[in-house]
């Protein structure tokens, strides 16, 4: 009877200490390498704060662990013959924080919001593509005017300008996310207060304090709920890649989504798989100003592309995080086959060298008359490498490189005031996966991206036509017409493709290398 | 003393309202403006931001609009973080950075002052040595070394204290900054506490009072020590108006929400508000710190008197 007793007691023990481990409260420290700017997903425009909105919010469509866009509070969607109207299906069981359920009104309210100049949206551009948007935003035409509308409350109709191919990934970007009009309403810009807010993704949010942490709590009212593994999850401001790599040593952070260039070897030696540095939707390119005498001659653009040293870039000044780049879209992208890469990508560094000494010569330009170029970049040690080493690829062909070297606001607003340069830094990291969010930046009347202030009829033509092109691989071929062509122009020198960098713990699960660098944490757990 | 006070702290408004006239028309001369990013905004879009922050008025209005905010204490809202004023960001940052910044500031003194003080009993001795020759490198080495090695060998390899994070001022969250923020202000404070102690030590009234027969303790804290410490407190004031304000590199690297890091955040983003309030902010705890050590002085030594 005894040890029937004890067994009992043991069983029970054992069955407590079960529940507890259970019970434990499971949290994921999650370095994020700045602060977010704001958590009104309808002011955001860095991926600093798509991080934290992922989590928040689900759109009508949202992103699988290894960065699909999937299905979100949308189940389904069907497509107008003439791919100007989506009708969207949206899930019967989708919530609100509040309990709320999520109606197709609120999607109407929110893409209306983000377009009323009052919001003062960062990134309405996005979404332009929607009916009368523009006019919305520029205040040409009243909300109500916008292609969006609630037919009942499980079917939302977006109407389009033309047809976007596109458009499912845009709506997949944070701006696409939604605001639970009541409390808007209530408490207006403060909604996004922890005490006011009402979010529909896996996690509401609980703290906010900035340079501290962002701390949000799983929303029991989720659809998946139940499939959600972490209940708390902190975002950390990480700045400092050294100090996060020493958190991440010690612990403190389960991941972190950036590492410090300078220590990729230690990291490589030390952290084996914990340190993953995967193909990212980005190009590192230098801009050429087409007005400058010297740059406005095609052979002498060539020539500067052909001389650089791009593996030597990659590998010796960005420790192997980037990848050479010898196409401006980069590999991999959606709606696209391989990019138009340029004609010398398998020629030796010395063979291009003499053949863009060779067209340097044709120009007219040699010792008697060295090319005289500046190349100005925002200040960072490995953009300032970046110039050197090609300061030092040029010096042969005969090229006098002096720099100039500003913080990143004055090197933009320099950009975007169309001041005399030469040669700029820059760089871009696409919105969503499809060419046309790399090629549109050089159409003639881009005046914010067209650095180079690049303007061929030609080109903007083949844009267009793609634009009005349904059928994905015709389209394709034609965006792919014009990324030939901008090979051959180069208004835009591309150097490299970006890398992600991301340290993450054995410890987490469901962390997957994707080329937009998005991960969800409903979609991970963490192991102890 | 309330008149001279008083006096001190009407006479300071004319100072304040020049840093805040110089610095908005400093600020605003920096090249690119707040809504300047690596993806240029839409024009539009870009004049919708600029009519919501009263940026498409003329700079006169603008600093007229600030000078009236300012003077019912609204600091505006902060251009960057979007979702706060700069009043809530203050109410946040202060109180850890006054936390942050009085031990710093108290370590400093009682581990100084007492260093320093051996240091000049020992005088020329190996005591004396090892204590100068640690706050020569206190001195040289800056924070952003120490506080990596500190970080890497209590934090990762000890395992003894966190790395980084507030976590609401935990006792081990706080002694790693405030010891790193704490290094060189100790190092300062015991060169100056050694040299005024000596120069005490080797004084009339010190003799005198040794031919009194005074204990050792009378002798060095009553009457050695009073005297040694007015250069100390001199150097108090602007010591603890930059402790207080918070160390940049000490809340970058272990990650504190103190409002040190608003200075540089604020100038590269072109937070105009921001760097607005922190510039008033810091000019207030300075006037403040030099007002409290002239009374201290006051205090300490009969001599000055100012009523």
């Amino acid at each position: 009877m005894f040890k029937s007793m004890r067994v009992t007691a043991l069983a029970a023990a054992l069955m407590a200490a079960t529940s507890l481990t259970a019970m434990a409260e499971v949290v994921y420290h999650r370095g994020n390498a700045a602060d977010p700017e704001t958590l009104d997903q309808h002011k955001t425009s860095t991926t600093y704060e798509a991080h934290i909105l992922r989590d928040l919010y689900e759109g009508l469509v949202s992103y699988s662990a290894e960065g699909k866009v999937i299905p979100g509070v949308a189940t389904d969607w069907t497509v107008s013959d003439d791919g100007t109207v989506y009708t969207f299906t949206l899930r019967d069981n989708a919530k609100w924080s509040n309990g709320d359920p999520v109606v197709a009104g609120d999607f109407e309210y929110s893409l209306r919001r983000i377009m009323k100049p009052d919001t003062g949206a960062k990134y309405a551009t996005v979404l332009y593509p929607i009916k009368n948007a523009e006019k919305v935003n520029k205040g040409d035409v009243p909300p109500e005017e916008l292609g969006v509308k609630a037919l009942d409350d499980k079917t939302l109709e977006i109407t389009l300008e033309a047809p976007t191919p596109f458009f499912i990934d845009l709506l997949a970007h944070q701006t696409g996310l939604p605001v639970h009009p009541a409390t808007v309403e209530a408490h207006g810009t403060d909604f996004v207060k922890p005490e006011n807010i009402v979010t529909n993704g896996a996690f509401t949010l609980a703290e906010f304090i900035p340079n501290a942490h962002v701390k949000a709590t799983k929303n029991p009212h989720f659809h998946d709920a139940d499939n959600v593994k972490i209940d708390t999850v902190f975002f950390y401001p990480t700045e400092d890649r050294g100090a996060a790599l020493r958190r991440f040593q010690a612990g403190e952070l389960h991941t972190n989504n950036d590492a410090p260039t300078e220590q990729v070897d230690f990291m490589r030696e030390n952290l084996g798989d914990q340190f993953r540095v995967a193909p990212y939707l980005g190009t590192y390119y230098y801009a050429l100003n087409h007005e400058d005498e010297g740059l406005s001659n095609p052979d002498v653009r060539q020539a500067l592309s052909m001389a650089i040293d791009r593996e030597f870039l990659a590998d010796e000044i960005w420790g192997s995080t980037m990848v050479a780049g010898y196409s401006f879209v980069p590999p991999g992208i959606g709606n696209y086959g391989e990019p138009a890469f340029a004609d010398y990508k398998d020629m030796s560094q010395i063979d291009r060298e003499d053949k863009a000494l060779e067209l340097l010569e044709g120009a007219g330009y040699g010792p008697d008359k060295p090319l005289k170029l500046t190349i100005n970049y925002n200040t960072s040690e490995n953009h300032k490498n970046t110039a050197v080493a090609i300061a030092d690829m040029w010096a042969p062909l005969g090229v006098e490189v002096s720099m100039i070297n500003t913080d990143t606001k004055t090197h933009y607003a320099m950009l975007r005031d169309r001041q005399d340069f030469d040669v700029a830094r820059a760089g871009w990291i696409g919105d969503y996966s499809d060419p046309q969010n790399f090629l549109f930046m050089v159409e003639s009347d881009n005046d914010g991206f067209n650095y180079a202030r690049y303007n061929n009829p030609e080109y903007d033509a083949l844009m267009d036509e793609a634009a009005a092109t349904v059928d994905l691989e015709k389209r394709a071929d034609i965006l792919k017409k014009a990324e030939e062509i901008f090979m051959r122009d180069l208004p835009f020198i591309p150097l490299m493709y970006y890398g992600s960098m991301n340290l993450v713990s054995d410890k987490v699960a469901g962390f997957e290398d994707n080329l937009l660098n998005i991960h969800p944490t409903r979609w991970m757990s963490i192991s102890e | 003393m309330h008149r001279y006070v008083l006096g001190r702290l009407l006479g300071a408004i004319p100072t304040l309202f020049l840093i805040v006239t110089i610095s908005f028309f400093l600020i605003r001369i920096a090249p690119g403006g707040p809504f300047d990013l690596e993806r240029p905004l839409e024009a539009k879009v870009m004049e919708n931001l600029n009519r919501i922050y009263h940026l498409d008025e003329p700079l006169w209005n603008q600093y007229l609009l600030y000078l009236k905010s300012i003077a019912q204490l609204d600091f505006g809202p902060s251009f960057y973080f979007r979702d706060f004023t700069i009043n809530e960001l203050f109410a946040q940052s202060l109180p850890i950075s006054i936390q942050l910044g009085l031990s710093a500031l108290c370590l400093a003194l009682i581990v100084g002052g007492f260093l320093g003080v051996v240091a000049a009993l020992r005088q020329n001795r190996p005591t004396d040595y090892s204590v100068m020759a640690a706050a020569t490198l206190g001195v040289t080495i800056p924070n952003f070394v120490v506080a990596p090695i500190l970080t890497l060998i209590l934090g990762v390899w000890l395992g003894w204290l966190p790395v980084g994070g507030w976590n609401g001022g935990a006792f081990a969250n706080v002694i790693l900054p405030v010891v790193t923020l704490a290094l060189p202000q100790i190092a300062v404070v015991a060169r100056l506490t050694r040299g005024s102690m000596i120069e005490a030590l080797r004084s009339n009234h010190v003799r005198t009072a040794r031919a009194y027969g005074l204990t050792n303790y009378m002798i060095i804290v009553v009457h050695a020590l009073r005297g040694a410490i007015l250069p100390v407190v001199s150097y108090l004031g602007p010591a603890a108006a930059a402790l207080l304000t918070g160390s940049v590199v000490i809340e970058t690297i272990f990650g504190i929400p103190g409002i040190g890091r608003y200075f540089v955040q604020g100038a590269l983003n072109r937070d105009y508000t921001l760097v607005m309030g922190t510039v008033v902010v810091v000019a207030c705890f300075v006037i403040l710190f030099n007002l409290v050590v002239d009374l201290l002085y006051a205090l300490l030594d009969p001599r000055v008197r100012y009523d």
